[in-house]
């Protein structure tokens, strides 16, 4: 068991890396800036307790705030998707859910419900973090546009890696 | 009181996630107003270790547009080296010293993170406390203002960029010297927009634009851009002019700090004289 949260721990810190090194570095237009970082939290198994899920969501948004000057909203935004999983797990497996599709993956989900999966729960966590950002409504339409953009961007990437992923595991 | 703590830790998840959101807002709200030093900013040791050592690797990559800039400032310095003017006036000068006392310094830094994708975007230089930054000092480049100091550790601080949703520097229309605001409402990092210039004020595209030197963080005169277009708003009785900003913020690799030595002065004076304020 061990081996696997060695492993957990890996991929968190390539992510983390891979975002504030890479991503954070991408300005398509200035407008565009993918958060591939949420993965980590994606990926956890299916029966983690709550609160490890909570508390690991925070500790990555905390991470990610020291290296962004971004004060506490990737750790609120984060935390707010990470209470939101249950919900959307059970809203995309529908009743056939249970435990034994352990960890989210193609194989486990089905390509369809993965994909919902990914858009959804990126969807809700860049809401709060473009809101948090800005911290008022009078720029609106401006901050919608870019919620739903990156949301695209994310998605594609992330889903880009599951299946890459995927691969692996099969061989 | 037992009933209470089963109620709890039966929806543990909920509380816990309760708990953890209101943290996180709690510590994004006290933290928005300047001088609160916290360890959420990359001027902290881990972050700014891993910063400077990409900085270090991908600084080799620029050395050729860093190589360009510095011969042309080079070129610009050299030029006004006292060797290229004759004396052309045979009366006599009295060099009186007295007469100048120095108001602002200067001391150079290098970006080693920087962003112009978000809405709020920050900067962090190499130099900290131990070099002499201190929170509210400008910072410029050869071809504009940069942004303010907002945080500094020992070797390390955090500059608001002038792309920031609550950065405001007075600026003022550098030919006939009527001044207003710059504010950056986001979207185009090379765009930003100039307030409340009255709508008497005759403008014209590429008006340069400089700093007013009202406040007592930037020199007067530092080039800022050029305008670009205008127009009244609904509801407003002022121009807001756009203004394509000069300084190219995506490759920006070294700046300059301002510090103003008569700062205290002159903000002791006001707030004596304007106690209001």
């Amino acid at each position: 068991m061990p081996v696997v949260y060695i492993r957990y721990f890996l991929l968190s810190a390539i992510l983390i890396l891979a975002q504030i090194l890479v991503l954070n570095n991408i300005w398509l237009s200035g407008y565009f800036n993918p958060q591939l970082y949420v993965m980590a939290i994606l990926i956890l198994p299916l029966f983690l307790p709550g609160w490890v899920l909570l508390a690991s969501a925070f500790f990555l948004g905390l991470i990610i705030d020291m290296f962004t000057d971004s004060l506490a909203i990737h750790a609120a935004a984060t935390v707010f998707m990470a209470f939101c999983r249950p919900a959307v797990i059970r809203l995309v497996l529908g009743k056939t859910y249970d435990n034994e599709t352990e960890i989210p993956s193609f194989a486990a989900f089905g390509g369809l419900s993965l994909v919902i999966y990914v858009v959804l729960m990126v969807f809700l966590h860049h809401t709060v973090l473009f809101f948090m950002e800005i911290f008022r409504l009078n720029e609106f339409g401006q901050t919608l546009g870019r919620i739903i953009l990156n949301s695209a961007l994310t998605s594609l990437f992330v889903i880009i890696l599951f299946a890459l992923f995927e691969r692996n595991f099969r061989k | 009181m037992r009933n209470l703590l089963r109620f709890i830790i039966r929806y543990n998840f909920f509380f816990l996630f309760l708990l953890l959101e209101t943290l996180a807002i709690l510590l994004t709200v006290s933290n928005q107003y300047y001088h609160q030093t916290f360890f959420l900013n990359s001027a902290n040791r881990i972050s700014s270790g891993i910063y400077q050592t990409y900085n270090r690797i991908g600084s080799y990559f620029q050395l050729r547009t860093i190589h360009d800039h510095l011969l042309e400032e080079n070129v610009k310095l050299i030029s006004q080296r006292k060797e290229n003017y004759i004396i052309t006036d045979q009366d006599v000068f009295i060099a009186e010293d007295t007469l100048f006392q120095r108001r602002f310094s200067y001391m150079h830094a290098s970006v080693i993170n920087n962003s112009v994708n978000r809405r709020n975007n920050y900067l962090t230089l190499n130099k900290g406390r131990m070099h002499g930054i201190k929170p509210d000092m400008g910072v410029i480049t050869a071809t504009g203002v940069v942004g303010i100091v907002k945080q500094v550790s020992e070797r390390f601080s955090v500059v608001m960029s002038l792309l920031h949703s609550d950065m405001m520097v007075s600026t003022k229309i550098s030919h006939n010297n009527h001044i207003g605001s710059l504010i950056w409402e986001g979207r185009d990092y090379r765009k930003t927009h100039m307030m409340y210039i009255p709508p008497h004020v005759e403008l014209m595209t590429g008006d340069t634009i400089v700093t007013s030197g009202f406040s007592t963080i930037f020199p007067e005169n530092i080039f800022i851009g050029t305008i670009n277009n205008w127009e009244i708003r609904r509801g407003e009785n002022y121009y807001t002019a756009i203004i394509d900003l000069a300084l190219d913020f995506n490759n920006l690799t070294h700046v300059y700090v301002v510090k103003n030595l008569l700062k205290e002065e002159q903000e002791n004076l006001e707030e004596f004289a304007l106690p209001d304020i």
